[in-house]
């Protein structure tokens, strides 16, 4: 393991417990380069994770880690940021986790604006379980609960968080590994509710159901259908393929911000 | 002591729990104990507490197990419908040894039920409503003044035995108003959870001494640490080994068994002389007050047994009583829950009789006077 990234993995945790091909390790490398190149304290640091196969990572990462319940990880993390403000709070979820059990913390975290750093690791399918839908699966595509193909609409979860209020939107891949590390270093940097979605292949379900290939053409599928919102035309989005990048960014009061600033001035005013 | 003042059951516990250390609270609004959340909500603000309402009831959990890992002092309130909602996470602060206080203030059940009358339905939920075999302990006040008094009590328990508690009150409970007279702040004693006496790179978190209880460091202060709901081994990490999930497992049934002397509390009222012994908690034990009172003035030697900590039961306490010549009768809001304990623990060597009430109603003096003429 390259020197500059060990210090902030459980070397002793390792090897991971990710199938070959799972693109789960490399999301994992860009969050710590990230980490790494903010200059983020690791005791102050901490991780929070859900459940599933990229909830996990919790485990590998050298700071204050917190593996949760299902689809519960931002509504811990929220505990977490509110009560001590001063640690820089990751919080990392698979697309099940994240949009259909936790849906409804994702939507709040990010009404608040609470300045809360979400990794959505998105392999379009729940991978701990053996490869039933999920929210994130798109239409007609097979998994073991929609064996006759998915009938489900899948969500945009960019368009979801930033409906809902998030203050940082954006969007690479596990082949897009640079951008991915400047959109998480962004992503923190944002003092609001920010949201970066991976697209992270899971060759062992999701691509055997799909006959998507080997796990290095999967990737190939990611830079072949990934477009750059910087190289986009016309701002319309050819049939079949994605946007990455920095998708949205707004200027909102943060939660903690607001609540602190209130009480203080109410014990400035006198008040009780 | 402070000024007398009159309170309301629900906002005891709330200023118990400021009494006792809380600065985080995380709700949901349910009747009957949207009270607690609502004076919390503006205390805190004014304290430099903090308060949040979430999403759920879910959530609210989750936020406070969040918050108590960085070293606060948290809780939540609920009731009914809220209560079955934190369950989920109630387990995971029983795996993860995440001390917090949870108010239940029981309505009606079951489902929606009867949202602003008074039960004694969650008396089993309290005890088993989350998955798997797990250590609680649940407190069951039955005036104003003790939902203050237990309430620090909760927050002493929970620090002290890395155990989340449950204060069981009732909707005639929480919502009664008494005259108390609070203990100024001098007089509260205080618990705070063990810290780790190890550097941070020497610092085993789930390991424990005698006491069966680790030392918790908290969030943020250099310790590193791993916790999860998966069963864990001494350092925090997953394992499916059989003999350490055994051992995890069993440390978390003994570190409560081990302590349960000191845990369990209760109270009894002219049993000396009783031949007939009410057992009753919470609002109940008003009733059962009253209705002994007037069996008294009828001749009839009426006793009551009060479990205050219903969970763990004062077991040892009811067997001595049993071990005179007299009846019980289980006094409850439900269908016969904590009678099922009282019947194990008598063990068949009294009579025991139960009286069972669940109309949305208190159960009055009169109905459990026409039981104790019954069956003397």
């Amino acid at each position: 393991m390259l020197p500059e990234v060990e210090q902030y993995f459980r070397i002793e945790k390792l090897p991971h417990m990710w199938c070959p091909g799972c693109g789960n390790g490399i999301v994992l490398h860009s969050l710590i380069n990230a980490i790494s190149g903010l200059g983020l304290d690791q005791d102050k640091t901490t991780i929070v994770s859900g459940i599933g196969c990229a909830s996990r990572a919790a485990g590998y990462l050298d700071f204050d880690t917190l593996h949760t319940t299902h689809g519960r990880a931002l509504a811990f993390a929220t505990g977490i940021k509110f009560s001590k403000p001063e640690l820089n709070t990751f919080v990392l979820m698979g697309d099940g986790d994240c949009t259909a059990i936790g849906g409804n913390h994702l939507i709040h975290a990010a009404r608040r604006n609470i300045n809360l750093t979400a990794l959505v690791f998105n392999n379009n399918i729940y991978g701990m379980t053996g490869g039933q839908y999920s929210p994130m699966t798109p239409n007609a595509k097979r998994a073991t609960t929609a064996f006759y193909g998915n009938i489900d609409r899948s969500f945009d979860l960019m368009e979801l968080a930033k409906g809902a209020g998030a203050t940082y939107v954006a969007r690479a891949t596990t082949y897009h590994t640079e951008l991915l590390t400047k959109l998480i270093m962004e992503a923190h940097k944002n003092k609001g509710f920010s949201l970066v979605e991976v697209v992270t292949a899971c060759p062992t379900a999701y691509g055997r159901y799909n006959k998507l290939g080997k796990p290095a053409d999967m990737l190939k599928a990611q830079k072949e259908n990934a477009v750059n919102i910087k190289s986009l035309k016309d701002g319309i989005v050819p049939e079949g393929k994605f946007l990455i990048g920095e998708l949205y960014r707004a200027e909102a009061p943060e939660y903690i911000d607001q609540y602190l600033q209130a009480a203080t001035k109410l014990r400035e005013k006198g008040g009780k | 002591m402070t000024t007398p003042r009159l309170m309301q059951g629900n906002e005891a516990c709330a200023e118990g729990a400021l009494a006792a250390g809380l600065n985080f609270y995380a709700g949901y609004p349910i009747t009957p104990s949207t009270e607690v959340t609502e004076i919390l909500s503006r205390k805190l603000f004014e304290n430099g507490g903090r308060f949040i309402q979430m999403e759920d009831e879910i959530a609210s959990m989750a936020a406070v197990i969040g918050a108590s890992l960085t070293g606060a002092k948290a809780m939540t309130a609920t009731s009914g419908p809220g209560f079955s909602l934190k369950q989920e996470n109630i387990g995971y602060a029983a795996m993860a040894e995440v001390p917090c206080v949870i108010v239940n203030v029981q309505r009606v059940g079951p489902s929606t039920g009867l949202a602003t009358a008074p039960a004694q339905g969650d008396v089993m939920q309290a005890r088993w409503g989350t998955h798997g075999d797990h250590p609680i302990i649940v407190l069951t006040p039955s005036s104003v003044s003790e939902c203050y008094q237990l309430t620090i009590r909760a927050f002493n328990l929970a620090e002290k035995y890395r155990v989340p508690v449950i204060m069981l009150l009732d909707e005639v409970v929480g919502h009664m108003r008494e005259r108390v007279e609070l203990p100024s702040a001098n007089q509260v004693e205080i618990i705070n959870r063990k810290q780790p006496d190890a550097a941070p790179h020497q610092y085993v978190p789930f390991r424990s001494g005698y006491d069966k209880v680790p030392s918790m460091a908290s969030f943020g202060e250099g310790y590193r640490y791993h916790v999860t709901g998966l069963v864990h081994d001494d350092d925090g990490f997953a394992t499916t080994n059989p003999e350490i999930v055994q051992s995890h497992l069993n440390r978390l049934q003994d570190k409560i068994l081990l302590h349960t002397p000191e845990i369990v509390d209760s109270e009894q009222v002219d049993t000396e002389d009783a031949e007939v012994v009410l057992i009753a908690y919470g609002g109940t034990a008003r009733s059962v007050t009253r209705a002994m009172r007037m069996a008294r003035e009828e001749g009839l030697k009426v006793g009551m047994f009060r479990p205050i900590s219903i969970w763990p039961f004062p077991e040892e306490q009811l067997k001595l009583l049993s071990q005179r010549n007299v009846k019980f009768i289980t006094v409850e809001m439900n269908f016969g829950q904590l009678a099922l304990e009282v019947e194990r623990v008598v063990g068949g060597k009294n009579a025991v009789y139960r009286a069972n009430q669940v109309n949305g109603e208190l159960i009055k003096p009169d109905t459990i006077l026409d039981r104790i003429r019954e069956v003397y």
